[in-house]
């Protein structure tokens, strides 16, 4: 404070434009919460190789909250992708992939990698950036992972479609219509109507991956709010380009850099009060 | 994790970068103008001067228009950009200190009325026998404190902006003092009391002025720590601050 002590009173506009910082900015390099309440997994130490030898997931730990919406963020080539179909074990489609470390499912404490790649898809969902619907009706679509699992009685399936589509905000748009072909539904429904038919097999976890990337805003409001509705109820991992929609929809968000995480944090502090430097970066488009 | 001063100027998006510096640059230009503007209103009291008084009334109207165009700007900022962290927190501190602005530049214009309420019919000065030492002295600190909130403004300086907010338990206490004084005059004599109390008015004004300094303040410190400090206890804003 210069109080200034002479009689007369001076003012110094000059003096308002800028100077030295008041202290230098604190970097830390990582942040991780450790959220309140149950979760459905931990990720620990989990690494990741592609056939070639290129290491797309390095060392990443997190936990994933049950019932929550968990959001990834991250430049391109990040690895989110790459890490949220590690949970469906979707890299397992192509030889030579490596994993290390563990994706245990919680609380049976079983590690996903272990197990067989066909009982971890029953058990996790997942829903693609670009609808794909089966060549088949509305309804087929959602009992097509019921069927497999041997379901096969008319009332339950009825209910289970009703409950599903329900769900996902799309049953009273289609309940006159649940038997034409499913192709024949907008963009915005058919990616409804594929959650729809994720959603059928009550999956422990439900993996998005930029699910409302091919949508135009009002579809893609629609998904939102959907996902909203969905916590509280199902384990939601998302993948998104768009930071206002992680902030939007997610309870919380991690943010991945160069296969690294950056910062795990509940989503209302990460975008207002982040705790890393390179995430504030990233989250006010700084760096990209 | 604190921001400096400069962060805003990083953006990918240049047009980002304007935009901000825009909003800061305006704030500043409004904030050197309403401290102009106490200067002149006391300077107006002090010397007598109808013209000095008059013209710093007439322009409070350039600070509000001031006022409502880094509001317009703000807007923008945010329905194009959708700022994050602390890009969001400097447009939010620009749109809530600008009010404090704006409330400075009314005191202004207070002290320049009660200035053109001294003279009588005739032009002439009819001076309050007492109170203008106090005045005076109470003026060059909130000034200052003004002074140094837009400076730590620009600066991001913390330390700073605690320092103001301890300044202004200081103006309360001299405002209090100075209060105390002229009704003790006024009690002794008075046919004094209709000057005393435009003085009085006129201490009440400058009081006003600190306390929007100190808002400025603690808005500087939310904007740099991320934490909010207002009606916070002084211990705890100290911690935030990191001392």
């Amino acid at each position: 404070m210069s109080t200034d002590q002479t009689s007369t009173i001076q003012i110094s506009q000059s003096a308002h434009q800028g100077g030295q910082a008041g202290k230098p900015s604190e970097t830390r390099e990582h942040w991780y919460l450790e959220p309140d309440g149950a979760l459905r997994a931990r990720v620990s130490n989990l690494k990741f190789w592609y056939a070639d030898g290129t290491q797309a997931i390095d060392d990443v730990s997190m936990p994933l909250v049950d019932k929550k919406v968990t959001a990834l963020i991250g430049p391109s080539g990040c690895g989110k992708s790459t890490f949220l179909r590690c949970f469906n074990r979707m890299h397992d489609l192509y030889q030579g992939v490596k994993y290390s470390g563990s994706i245990n499912l919680l609380p049976e404490d079983e590690n996903l990698i272990d197990l067989d790649a066909n009982i971890v898809r029953m058990r996790v969902g997942m829903v693609f950036q670009k609808p794909n619907p089966f060549p088949k009706s509305i309804y087929e679509n959602v009992i097509a992972g019921l069927k497999i699992r041997g379901i096969r009685k008319r009332e339950v399936l009825d209910e289970i479609v009703e409950t599903s589509l329900r769900q996902a905000a799309l049953w009273d748009e289609v309940k006159d219509r649940l038997h034409q072909p499913a192709l024949s539904m907008s963009g915005g429904q058919q990616q409804r109507l594929c959650i729809a038919r994720a959603l059928a097999v009550k999956p422990e976890i439900l993996l998005l991956d930029e699910p409302t990337s091919a949508l135009d805003p009002i579809a893609t409001a629609k998904v939102e709010d959907l996902i909203n509705e969905l916590s509280g109820n199902v384990t939601v991992l998302i993948v998104t380009h768009n930071m206002q929609q992680a902030a939007r929809i997610s309870n919380y968000t991690a943010y991945m850099y160069l296969g690294k995480l950056i910062e795990y944090n509940d989503t209302n502090d990460l975008f207002q009060r982040p705790k890393c430097q390179r995430t504030e970066d990233y989250i006010t488009g700084r760096f990209g | 994790m604190s921001t400096s001063h400069e962060s805003h100027l990083h953006h990918i998006s240049q047009q980002f970068n304007t935009e901000l510096s825009q909003l800061r640059d305006d704030f500043l230009k409004m904030g050197g103008m309403v401290e102009d503007q106490i200067v002149k209103a006391m300077e107006a009291l002090e010397n007598h001067d109808y013209e000095l008084a008059e013209a710093t009334r007439i322009k409070d109207k350039e600070v509000d228009q001031l006022e409502l165009l880094i509001d317009e700007e703000a807007n923008r900022v945010m329905v194009k950009r959708q700022p994050t962290a602390s890009d969001l927190r400097l447009v939010i501190s620009v749109v809530k200190m600008v009010a404090d602005l704006e409330r400075i530049g009314d005191e202004a214009k207070k002290i320049a009325k009660f200035a053109l309420s001294m003279f009588d019919e005739n032009g002439n000065f009819v001076a309050a026998p007492r109170g203008y030492v106090e005045a005076r002295h109470i003026a060059q600190h909130v000034v200052a404190m003004v002074r140094d909130s837009l400076d730590a403004f620009a600066r991001f300086d913390t330390e700073m902006a605690l320092r103001i907010i301890k300044e202004d338990k200081r103006v309360d206490e001299e405002y209090k003092a100075a209060t105390r004084s002229l009704v003790t005059y006024m009690m002794e004599d008075p046919r004094s009391i209709t000057s005393c109390l435009s003085i009085m008015w006129v201490l009440r004004a400058l009081e006003r002025v600190g306390d929007h300094a100190c808002n400025i303040a603690e808005h500087v410190i939310y904007l740099v720590e991320g934490e909010d400090v207002r009606h916070t206890p002084m211990d705890e804003t100290e911690r935030v601050v990191g001392r």
